[in-house]
């Protein structure tokens, strides 16, 4: 049905504001969270966790370790050292931090390595990520560390390339909120050899050298998301419009005549190869026959089928609807399809709509496909 | 000569800002390389008045800077020769797009360091995302800064490898607060552009994104044969590799400045979707213009920068421009066609079809993209 595919751009309503200024009233409150994500164990999270710590208790705050890993290198040792260790529990023979003790102690600071530990059924909280959330609410800035491998959106993919599946996990929305996301990033090399499962001869070598550098790709994108997103908001917040995009946006342009196959591959194979995102849009016209409707709704399924997020868009000009779409969303090229032919009325008017979308799109490229 | 010494590896750590502590983190790996016993030394360090920093310099070897004098003034730049005659394995160079002042041996520094790696030393070397030469009109757009000091990205692709030097803005806002990045006056100043939190988000945002694809060009392109020849090794047999269709991407440039743009354009597709990569300008016959004219001097200037960047370059010549490209087009089994996007029309213009319209019309077989030129960020017209 055509009309389940329309999607209009939500208003604003005086509900969503509200709960905005209540939630931005809500994060003032609230602890700052910094994360510092690795791809691997042995690429330094713990001793840059720990240094920030340091740096920060040495510039005057008040900072307490909650939790840290039970095995430690040297380095470790030496930084925990230097700062105020609140114990971990054990329970059940788990380590557990002690959120109790954290929160009657009401440092300004606390550190927590390992975010992505599952506590014995008998605690409060299941996961240490919600033993986390709750040292936030009471105010109490956490700096802590994560390995990407457990995070619960990744997981997945991290079990296709290891092999393996971990248990543990911390959802991405998580870290999504917090207010610092910042990546400790080394060459595969300096993990290879490291933890239980170290590579033994040449070609276990090379796979896991593969499997780091996939792992070390992933993160990397996933902190450019969360930073994307960030921006985003920052850009809103501020007023300001976005008119350039440090990610690739691509937009498939979809009309019922229009041979949208060739377009929409180009479009996912090219998203898919700079990372970026896929969108796709259509005018909403009442006008359309029944031929010309079933063929829309046939190239939407195509777009929607690659995995493009789809737009109507309303307005009686095409080239304006697009680009001002286009302009709204940091669109970096748009994809249309165009017939060769145009009459000498056309080209004295300006041009078609797809020679008006070429003319006016400043800072946007457009891929012309032949039809 | 020195054809049988092996290629030095490369190491970059890249940045996004002054201060995210690539400079520091280079001098934590000197010693950490002179730990494990190697010979290092540091061959060009910028102190920048970092106190930290300076302090990590303590242990490590400094080869003195070469002073030039230019115009009354002494230029202090990295002495290569210098560094030859002393023959580390590994040497530390600070700042890799730093342009040398006139009258030094090579114009860049990126240039000095293919020197020392040609020689067989291993270097360690510092630069920002928005150095690298495909995206200097994304940065300019955004930032307000057209970046002079560039590096072309085939010298970052193949370095061995790229780190990144990763620091949230609100972190490197406080240091540059805190005087650890800039005197106070130079902080004020630096504050207005390149710092702005957005300004810094997206270039963070750039970085991280970089270095994926360069992590990801290095796993994709060169393990997968190293795998299959090892796993062949091993296990007796291997698959053939599939062969992929590659696309073929033909940038037609003219005397037109914004061409440099559209170079610079394409070839970051290009490399994204590991095209091959033509330029290609078309000399009209029975032009007139002589080649010492203003508008062929403008097309060489464009056709050496193509070259800087490693992309095979054409002057054709044919009677209409349109039917010309899309010939060799053809012949070379070109995929995509980057064009710059036609200047607004005369009033006689308006009768004849533009050049994008012309080629969109022949080339019925291939993909036309048309490459705007970027905006100032909050100074684009509404069109």
């Amino acid at each position: 049905m055509a009309q389940n595919l329309v999607l209009r751009p939500e208003r604003p309503d005086p509900d969503e504001l509200l709960r905005k200024v209540m939630a931005e009233e809500a994060r003032e409150r609230r602890g700052k969270l910094k994360v510092f994500l690795g791809y691997a164990s042995g690429v330094g999270k713990s001793v840059r966790m720990l240094d920030e710590g340091r740096r920060r208790h040495e510039r005057g705050a008040d900072v307490v370790v909650g939790a840290t890993q039970l095995e430690s290198t040297p380095e470790v040792r030496a930084l925990l050292d230097k700062l105020e260790v609140i114990p971990l529990r054990i329970i059940d023979g788990v380590s557990v931090m002690d959120v109790d003790a954290i929160l009657r102690r009401q440092p300004q600071v606390c550190l927590v390595d390992g975010l992505a530990h599952d506590n014995p059924p008998c605690c409060r909280n299941r996961y240490r990520w919600q033993d986390v959330d709750e040292l936030l609410d009471n105010g109490i800035s956490v700096i802590a560390s994560v390995n990407l491998q457990y995070i619960e959106e990744q997981r997945a993919q991290v079990a296709q390339i290891r092999g393996r599946e971990v248990q543990e996990s911390v959802p991405q929305a998580f870290l999504g909120r917090a207010a610092e996301i910042e990546v400790v990033d080394a060459p595969p090399e300096s993990c290879l050899g490291c933890g239980p499962d170290g590579p033994s001869g040449e070609t276990d070598r090379l796979r896991r050298g593969q499997q780091l550098a996939q792992l070390r790709e992933i993160a990397l994108l996933l902190a450019a998301d969360v930073v994307d997103h960030q921006l985003e908001r920052y850009l809103q917040e501020h007023g300001m419009e976005q008119i350039w995009s440090a990610n690739e946006r691509f937009l498939v342009w979809i009309t019922p005549y229009a041979d949208v196959g060739p377009m929409v591959d180009s479009g996912s194979r090219n998203a898919r190869r700079f990372h970026g995102d896929l969108l796709a849009a259509y005018l909403a016209r009442p006008d359309l026959t029944p031929a010309e409707r079933a063929a829309l709704g046939r190239n939407l399924k195509l777009a929607r089928d690659a995995g493009a997020e789809v737009h109507a868009l309303d307005g009686d000009d095409p080239a304006e609807a697009l680009l001002t779409f286009a302009r709204s969303r940091g669109v970096t090229q748009i994809f249309a399809g165009h017939g060769g032919r145009q009459n000498w009325w056309e080209r004295t008017l300006g041009g078609g709509p797809i020679d008006r979308v070429i003319r006016d799109a400043e800072g946007i490229d457009v891929r012309v496909f032949p039809q | 000569m020195a054809e049988s010494v092996p290629r030095g590896r490369l190491k970059i750590l890249l940045g996004y800002a002054a201060g995210v502590g690539k400079t520091y983190k280079m001098l934590e790996e000197a010693h950490d390389l002179k730990r494990r016993g190697l010979d290092v030394v540091v061959g060009y360090f910028e102190p920048h008045g970092r106190k930290d920093t300076i302090a990590r310099l303590e242990g490590l070897e400094v080869i003195p800077r070469r002073r030039i004098e230019y115009r009354g003034v002494t230029f202090e730049e990295m002495d290569t020769e210098a560094i030859l005659r002393r023959r580390p394995q590994s040497c530390a160079v600070d700042e890799f797009a730093h342009t040398n002042v006139p009258g030094s041996e090579r114009a860049k520094r990126w240039e000095d360091v293919q020197v020392l790696l040609g020689e067989g030393i291993d270097v360690v070397t510092t630069m920002n995302v928005q150095h690298l030469e495909s995206l200097n009109d994304q940065v300019w757009q955004f930032s307000g800064v057209r970046v002079r000091e560039t590096i072309p990205d085939w010298v970052v692709q193949q370095a061995d490898q790229v780190v990144l030097v990763d620091l949230p803005p609100d972190a490197l806002l406080n240091r540059l607060k805190r005087g650890a990045v800039y005197s106070p006056e130079k902080a004020r100043i630096a504050a207005q552009n390149f710092f702005r939190e957005s300004t810094l988000a997206a270039l963070r945002e750039m970085a991280l994104r970089q270095t994926a694809h360069e992590v990801e060009g290095r796993y994709a392109l060169q393990e997968p044969e190293e795998l299959v020849a090892a796993e062949a090794r091993s296990a007796g047999t291997a698959e053939p590799p599939v062969a992929e269709t590659r696309d073929r991407i033909l940038i037609a440039v003219t005397a037109d400045p914004a061409s440099a743009a559209l170079i610079r354009r394409g070839k970051r597709v290009a490399d994204y979707l590991h095209a091959d990569c033509f330029v290609a300008f078309v000399h009209p016959r029975g032009d007139p213009a002589d080649s010492a004219s203003e508008e062929r001097k403008a097309v060489e200037k464009h056709l050496n920068f193509a070259r800087s960047l490693r992309i095979e370059t054409r002057v054709l010549e044919g009677e209409d421009v349109a039917e010309t490209l899309v010939d060799f087009a053809r012949l070379n089994r070109i995929t995509q066609v980057f064009l710059a996007r036609p200047r607004k029309p005369s009033r006689l213009g308006l009768l004849r079809p533009s050049l994008v319209q012309q080629i969109v019309r022949l080339a019925r077989d291939m993909q036309v993209t048309v490459v705007a030129e970027r905006h100032r960020s909050g100074t684009a017209s509404a069109a």
